[in-house]
């Protein structure tokens, strides 16, 4: 179908998004990428008043290093962006592959990192990787700024943390083990996945000192899970925590059969794409 | 009538004025305000891949991009390749190659190829299709599709077959 009627509206800057965002309480939407809204509504899913075009900020598109060895995102980078950031992959090389995930290069192309933590899919890599990554997401409202850590933010399935009259401004990236792993599982390359677990692991004297265990696709939100983390800390990876961790992980989702796979199969998928997921970064962190 | 404004397109090289809707999808500016067909509709929510055109040298899918948002970017459609007399070097590697049948894909297929040709890098028959992931052909089963690009891509990149 095509899009009801609405207005639209180029913003130059933050400031005007939101104040056009506070004067149409509700009945505006913003527009960045617009590879999750556009969808919408063309499907008549949504019918706001006013679009607002958010595409073209340029403050939303730096990459920059911050205080306290933070890397800050702008909400405007788009996945493409990520891809090839030199940077980025050195100092966190799971966006990388994660981003090879998502989609398929012409929605890579156009979609953002704050649109997709605003559409807050629970199959989505952005969600999970702001989880796993201990992110804190920077937002301008009517009432100012703030920051909202990840874990706070996704609130359920398309459903964030994010009042009416909020933009996100940019994802915070604290430091972070490097060793990572993620496997995920789709129907088709490019598809929304069925369930995928990223894992990352820094060692000490050859034991494990820190470990990261987040799963997508597997809940109403993306998943951490603490359990099995805690329980890493201070061994070997081995037969016997890695089977534990791989339990914890089946026990901490509650995913919904539809038409690509049944519960029990993403269950049993949660399991293995992070017992694939701590392999993988195991044999990084030990090399 | 809703808010109609006149923007200005640069599709191919020229730039044209038209009148549209803030909702009008680039995709249908191009085919109805513009004449230019070759650009295809199938799903409207981004699956197919039949709208792919390229956007400052960039494959996006004008079903999902607003006209009145293309203002101010180089569009290039199937049109800005070539035409039946003069098919471009790529167009030349699907008919070789017998690359389409019923031609629903083929535009958004080529211009998917296009961006990956300009990218002047070699590239194994997986990654050729890892990117053609997100265009659906229902005829061809895809090999001859490949088998174009792959040709097309190591005759450019300087790379072996
Ligand atoms: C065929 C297809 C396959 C896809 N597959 C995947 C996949 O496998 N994995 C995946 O992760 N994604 C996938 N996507 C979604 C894609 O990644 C989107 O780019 C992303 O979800 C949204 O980003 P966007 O910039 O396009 O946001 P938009 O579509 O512009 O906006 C999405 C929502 O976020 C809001 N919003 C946008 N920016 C901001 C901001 N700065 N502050 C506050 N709110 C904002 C909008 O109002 C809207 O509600 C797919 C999309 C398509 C069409
Ligand atoms: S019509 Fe645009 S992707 Fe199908
Ligand atoms: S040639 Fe018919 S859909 Fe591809």
């Amino acid at each position: 179908m095509k899009p009801p009627p609405f207005e639209y509206f180029r913003a130059s800057n933050p400031e005007e998004a939101v104040a056009a965002l506070g004067a149409h309480g509700g009945n505006a939407k913003l527009i960045a990428g617009g590879q999750s809204l556009m969808p919408m509504l063309n499907f008549r899913l949504l019918e706001p008043e006013l679009l607002i075009d958010i595409s073209k900020i340029a403050s939303l598109k730096r990459i920059e290093k911050g205080s306290s060895g933070r890397w800050v995102i702008g909400a405007g980078v788009r996945h493409r962006d990520i891809l090839v950031s030199e940077v980025l992959g050195n100092s966190y090389p799971i966006l990388r592959a994660a981003m090879t995930h998502v989609a398929h290069v012409a929605i890579r192309n156009r979609g953002t990192i704050g649109g997709s933590l605003a559409h807050g899919d629970p199959a989505a890599e952005w969600p999970m990787l702001a989880l796993l990554l201990d992110a804190e997401i920077e937002v301008l409202g009517r009432s100012g700024q703030r920051m909202i850590e990840a874990k706070d933010f996704f609130l359920g399935a398309l459903h964030t943390s994010l009042s009416e009259d909020e933009i996100i401004l940019a994802i915070h990236l604290p430091p972070a083990p490097v060793a990572w792993g993620f496997f995920e599982t789709a129907r088709r390359a490019g598809d929304f996945a069925l369930a995928g677990a990223g894992v990352l692991l820094e060692t000490q004297n050859g034991k494990i000192s820190e470990a990261r265990i987040a799963l997508l696709g597997l809940g109403e939100t993306p998943i951490r899970v603490y359990d099995a983390e805690a329980k890493l800390e201070g061994e070997n990876l081995n037969s016997t925590n890695r089977a534990a961790a791989m339990e914890a992980a089946k026990a901490a989702c509650q995913p919904m059969t539809d038409l690509h796979a049944s519960a029990e199969f993403r269950v049993h998928l949660a399991g293995i794409m992070t017992g694939r997921s701590l392999d993988a970064a195991w044999g990084q962190a030990i090399c | 009538m809703l808010n109609r404004r006149t923007i200005t397109l640069n599709v191919n090289g020229e730039a044209h004025e038209l009148e549209v809707e803030p909702r009008h999808l680039l995709a249908d500016a191009l085919r109805e305000g513009l004449g230019l067909t070759g650009t295809h509709i199938g799903c409207e929510h981004g699956v197919c891949g039949a709208c792919t055109i390229l956007l400052d040298g960039e494959s996006i899918r004008s079903c999902l991009l607003l006209a009145v948002q293309a203002e101010g970017h180089e569009i290039t459609t199937v049109e800005g390749l070539g035409d039946s007399n003069h098919l471009n070097f790529l167009q030349q590697k699907f008919r070789e190659h017998h690359a389409l049948q019923c031609g629903f894909c083929t535009p958004g297929m080529l211009m998917t190829a296009t961006e990956l040709l300009n990218q002047r890098t070699s590239l194994t028959e997986r990654d050729i299709r890892d990117a053609l992931s997100g265009n659906l052909c229902r005829c061809t089963g895809y090999d001859h599709i490949i088998a174009a690009i792959s040709e097309a891509i190591a005759e450019t990149s300087g790379a072996g077959p």
